[in-house]
């Protein structure tokens, strides 16, 4: 049987979270089935367990400034039923679970459990999402895309936690969210994908495209993107195999009992390729 | 490790002694025989394990019995003495909603967590609802019909 810690604020959370090496346990639908073992039996957890879902530091939502804050722990839930939750973000918290796992589930673990098809990553992604980790010695925000270094592994050290997701609301005139899975709910991503794109004066002003599910952590590069902004609409139809070409040496999917690698690269090109050609509607 | 933690259920404060990291399923099961609780899949999928906590729809094999110091539970046995309760149980049985009954008190839950917010729904927001409660006999239509029904009958009573 495992040590658990419980606090009552951040502070204490995260003085637990420097002297003891221990699992932080946000909504626990990843960790309770991760460490499973059966009918009438205890969660076999292997280190100390620190909850912090219950923190009122870690459970705030709210838009100041044009700038939205979610607090590690706020339940999916809770990110759905906000109304400054940009609708990419809205669609994919709508896509975890069913409801019930979405009233515990956490983007928090999402991010930290670091799966390659973790859906929030994604939208949090084209969002250009910081992260604020924390510690005793002090804070760090860092970008999103800068916190995976590979399937299951980010840079968050044993005495941190994350504790809030932070991006400005974005001002876009086209946005694209799809999740492919084996069916509507209770569904793991097979492929997902969430983009923008600005359109001014017949030129494509912005565009931002992430990929889950289809490399060892989520797609994104600003430098392709680059290549497409400020070319005429019109123009796009004849760069876009180029770009695709490109995109495709990014997409390193893997074949498990999901879906296969072929599949998963023939999606996700196609589907960076229908969102870039779709006449605003 | 033990820990007492202190939780209420049903409406009566509780507190046990035991491993924090038991499943709220199990504890509601084997040391309060909650036995309203099912466990199906135990992994989250299946919704037969559904109660409130804290008035939340909520998987309690996914929840470790530690995370919910202070907390509210409230399960089917409890639930079922509302008048909101026998509004859906009639329609279930009217709309045959009901068959082998494993999935139905997570069906009845799941029912109530929407009809409280969502006294009118349409058939996609009741197919949503119930998405993450599986049943093998049925085919869903018939608890469709039931929950419509309930719907139809139950104003005022959510």
């Amino acid at each position: 049987m495992v040590k658990s810690y419980r606090p009552r604020t951040l502070e204490e959370a995260l003085k637990i979270r420097s002297e003891t090496r221990c699992i932080p346990y946000a909504g626990g639908t990843d960790l309770m089935v991760r460490y499973r073992r059966g009918a009438g039996l205890a969660a076999g957890f292997d280190q100390p367990v620190l909850f912090i879902g219950q923190l009122a530091e870690l459970t705030q939502i709210y838009e100041k400034n044009g700038e939205l804050t979610i607090g590690a722990c706020v339940p999916y839930r809770e990110i759905i039923h906000q109304r400054h939750t940009p609708e990419i973000l809205r669609q994919a918290c709508e896509l975890i679970g069913a409801p019930a796992v979405q009233n515990l589930g956490t983007p928090g673990g999402n991010i930290c459990n670091a799966s390659p098809a973790g859906d929030t990553l994604p939208p949090l992604s084209v969002l250009d999402a910081n992260l604020t980790l924390q510690s005793l010695s002090g804070e760090r925000n860092v970008s999103i895309l800068s916190f995976f270094t590979g399937p299951g592994k980010t840079i968050l050290r044993d005495d941190e936690l994350l504790t809030a997701i932070h991006f400005r609301l974005p001002h876009f005139t086209v946005e694209g969210y799809r999740k492919v899975g084996t069916r509507k709910a209770n569904a793991l991503s097979k492929v997902s994908f969430a983009a923008f794109m600005l359109k001014e004066k017949e030129m494509l002003a912005d565009i931002r495209i992430a990929l889950g599910a289809v490399a060892p952590t989520v797609v994104r590069s600003r430098e392709l993107e680059n290549r497409l902004i400020g070319q005429p609409l019109t123009d796009l139809a004849k760069l876009l195999p180029e770009i695709l070409e490109s995109y495709g040496k990014l997409i390193l999917p893997i074949t498990d009992q999901r879906s296969d690698a072929n599949y998963r690269k023939t999606i996700a090109l196609r589907l960076i390729e229908n969102f870039v050609l779709k006449e605003e509607s | 490790m033990s820990q007492i933690i202190q939780f209420t259920l049903n409406g009566t404060p509780v507190s046990l002694e035991s491993d924090p990291m038991r499943r709220l399923l199990d504890v509601l099961r084997d040391d309060f025989s909650e036995t309203g609780v099912k466990e199906g899949c135990g992994e989250g999928e299946c919704g037969a394990c559904s109660v409130f906590l804290n008035g939340k729809l909520v998987n309690s094999c996914l929840v470790a019995l530690g995370s919910i110091e202070g907390m509210n539970v409230e399960t089917i046995v409890h639930f079922k003495n509302t008048p909101a309760y026998r509004v859906i149980e009639q329609a279930f049985s009217d709309a045959g909603a009901v068959q082998c009954g494993f999935c139905t008190p997570g069906m009845v839950l799941a029912a109530y967590a929407l009809l409280k917010n969502n006294p009118h729904p349409g058939e996609n927001d009741i197919r949503e609802a119930i998405s993450g409660n599986l049943c093998r006999c049925t085919g869903y239509n018939m608890i469709v019909d039931g929950i419509r029904l309930a719907a139809k009958r139950g104003e005022g009573k959510w």
